[in-house]
């Protein structure tokens, strides 16, 4: 590292001028970087912070126009006009509580399964097989969803909930109407798919992060396995497996292009969750491109701030119980 | 000892306790199985329907007009440009900003709130992007264009790299930052020669991760650099990218374009991830030289 001292040329003893012009170099260079790497670091919040005002600027004309009824109603008529975001956000809504009904619970019992049961040598690659469905592009998922899970669900599933609990009175309107295949639960289902390894490698992290000493004396008082889980792990655990639900929650909320292929993009609120319905994302990705006139875009853009209101609200809880947890083990 | 009295009287309890065990068990090795099945499935299927129509005029020829024979060349020419100049634009900025929270300023304020910000970003819907850039310049130039939709993915890149440089800089021992300032070097020079260096494995990860990222997105270029039937290099006009066409042509009644739909998307995962292996195996080398 000597050459670096050197640097622009030799030194010889004697030459003090030429010694203060490179330490001088030196110190100017050393104050550029860090001005540069401080401003990149407020860069960052200066794009979050420009991501909000566009939105707010792009939806300003929609949002003046209707005003909170914008929230309320689910009429969508480019025609006359008329647009409310009540349809693609009880969409939003009911695609991710349908994924996340079941990759939680799912997420939760691999975690168990790799931290308690998994053989070692196993522990790693179903850790990466895992993730690697997180690495696989939404459009992907979209893909295979409208060609192949669709029409499967199409003949398996969906008639089978119909002619099941479609006959259980309450449950009815929510399993009613003909299987089209595409619709609310199909999108609720690949979204569960999408955010299971979310849900899986955070709570797996969290439970490799309970001291061992906890779960032995557990076990030497003679529980189960799955005692140590209920009664010791998750307990302990609790905080970070909620932020790592709302991390999953969160991407649920935003995804747009397996949505995109198989919710149906139909703009009013069925009961039947086999229905065709939309969602704040699918809508925009539809419909943007081709919307005409200022109040229709506007609208979209308006879509556009509530799903980053909402995804922004839940992100920010998940990173808040995550950092919490964080504290406590590193303290 | 316990006696055998109480013995059987506890008897059946340990055994519903048993049974509690077994099923919470088979439960966890059904989700796992449940959950490596839909990966077999998803690849499974990619790989029967992609390589059925992976000829060698996919990579050779344009997207074909509705019903017409042809290849990917243009989106995939397109794809790899708005990755490159995604990742070009997007990398300094985020190694620089991660350099800020790990060395200059680990103990700032500001490097706490940065990093909220940033893993905010790191999960925000990247179709807001695409509003964003849509509304930054897609509206104001009047038209959509490449160089638009290479900024919405540099806005994706950003806190990947951000994230991970972060992380491997404060992996760096701090003797090496100490030995390195003590023999006179300036900071600016002990970071660049010493801690990028010993951080550099896991920083080309971060990038590795954030162009696997970008190479799939869709959502952001739907609205920013559109899409474009013919070859084109121009940056200032609408670029076809192998998402937004798979979009298009899965979407079609067409059995041709929906065929290429499948082989491109079957090229995208490949590269995805490859791209995410070698990142892993990158990483997991350097934690055992560590």
């Amino acid at each position: 590292m000597v050459d670096v001292a050197l640097e622009g040329g030799a030194i010889s003893i004697g030459q003090q001028g030429e010694r203060g012009r490179v330490l001088q170099r030196l110190r100017l260079r050393d104050a550029v970087f860090r001005r540069l790497t401080r401003a990149s670091a407020i860069l960052v919040l200066v794009i979050l912070g420009n991501i909000i005002l566009s939105l707010i600027q792009g939806s300003w004309l929609a949002l003046s126009t209707f005003g909170l009824n914008f929230l309320v109603s689910d009429a969508w008529n480019p025609v006359t006009e008329k647009f409310g975001a009540l349809a693609p956000i009880y969409g939003t809504l009911l695609t991710s509580f349908i994924a996340m009904l079941i990759a939680v619970p799912v997420g939760l019992l691999i975690a168990l399964f790799l931290t308690e049961l998994c053989p070692p040598w196993l522990r790693r690659p179903i850790g990466i097989a895992i993730e690697l469905l997180a690495g696989i592009p939404s459009i992907i998922y979209g893909i295979w969803g409208l060609f192949l899970f669709a029409p499967f669900l199409q003949e398996t599933l969906q008639p089978f909930l119909i002619n099941t609990l479609g006959n259980v009175p309450g449950l009815s309107n929510l399993f009613a109407g003909p299987p089209y295949g595409i619709g609310i639960l199909t999108a609720g289902l690949i979204l569960a798919v999408m955010v299971l390894p979310f849900v899986t490698s955070i709570s797996r992290d969290v439970f490799e992060a309970v001291p061992p000493v906890l779960k032995e004396a557990a076990y030497g008082v003679g529980c189960t396995t799955w005692e140590v889980v209920r009664y010791v792990v998750l307990p302990y655990a609790r905080v970070g497996v909620i932020g790592g639900v709302m991390l999953g929650l969160g991407r649920a909320l935003g995804e747009t292009m397996a949505v995109t292929f198989v919710i149906g993009n139909a703009h009013h609120i069925a009961g039947s969750i086999l229905a065709p319905g939309t969602t704040i994302s699918a809508t925009i990705a539809n419909e943007f491109t081709e919307a005409v006139g200022d109040l229709y875009t506007s609208s979209l853009i308006s879509l556009g701030l509530i799903l980053f209101v909402i995804t922004f609200i839940v992100l920010a809880a998940a990173r808040y119980m995550l950092l919490r947890l964080e504290r406590r083990i590193g303290s | 000892m316990t006696s055998t009295k109480v013995e059987t009287a506890r008897t059946p309890r340990y055994a519903a306790r048993r049974r509690r065990n077994s099923i919470a068990m088979g439960l966890a090795v059904g989700a796992t199985a449940f959950g490596l099945g839909w990966l077999v499935l998803i690849l499974g299927a990619l790989l029967w329907e992609g390589c059925r129509g992976l000829t060698f005029q996919v990579f050779t020829e344009m997207t074909p007009p509705p019903g017409g024979a042809g290849g990917l060349l243009n989106p995939i020419i397109g794809s790899l440009i708005l990755t490159g100049l995604g990742v070009v634009i997007g990398t300094p900025l985020g190694i620089l900003a991660g350099t800020y929270m790990a060395e200059y300023g680990r103990y700032d304020k500001l490097t706490t709130v940065v990093r909220f910000i940033n893993d905010i970003l790191l999960s925000a819907p990247s179709i807001v992007v695409g509003l964003f850039i849509y509304e930054l310049m897609v509206y104001p130039m009047g038209h959509f264009s490449a160089i638009a939709g290479a900024v919405a993915l540099a806005v994706l890149v950003v806190p990947v790299v951000v994230r991970t440089t972060e992380d491997m800089l404060l992996l760096v021992p701090d003797q090496l930052r100490e030995a390195a300032t003590s023999i006179g070097m300036p900071r600016a020079v002990m970071i660049m020669r010493v801690a990028y260096r010993a951080a550099r494995a896991g920083m080309i990860t971060g990038v590795l991760l954030a162009v696997a990222r970008i190479s799939g997105e869709t959502a952001p270029l739907l609205f920013t650099a559109l899409n474009n039937q013919f070859w084109s290099l121009d940056l200032n006009a609408p670029m076809a990218s192998l998402p937004v066409v798979i979009f298009q042509f899965a979407l079609s009644p067409y059995k041709e374009w929906q065929q290429l739909a499948w082989s491109g998307a079957l090229i995208i995962t490949l590269t995805v991830l490859l791209l995410s292996i070698v990142a892993r195996a990158l990483t997991s080398a350097k934690k055992q030289a560590l």
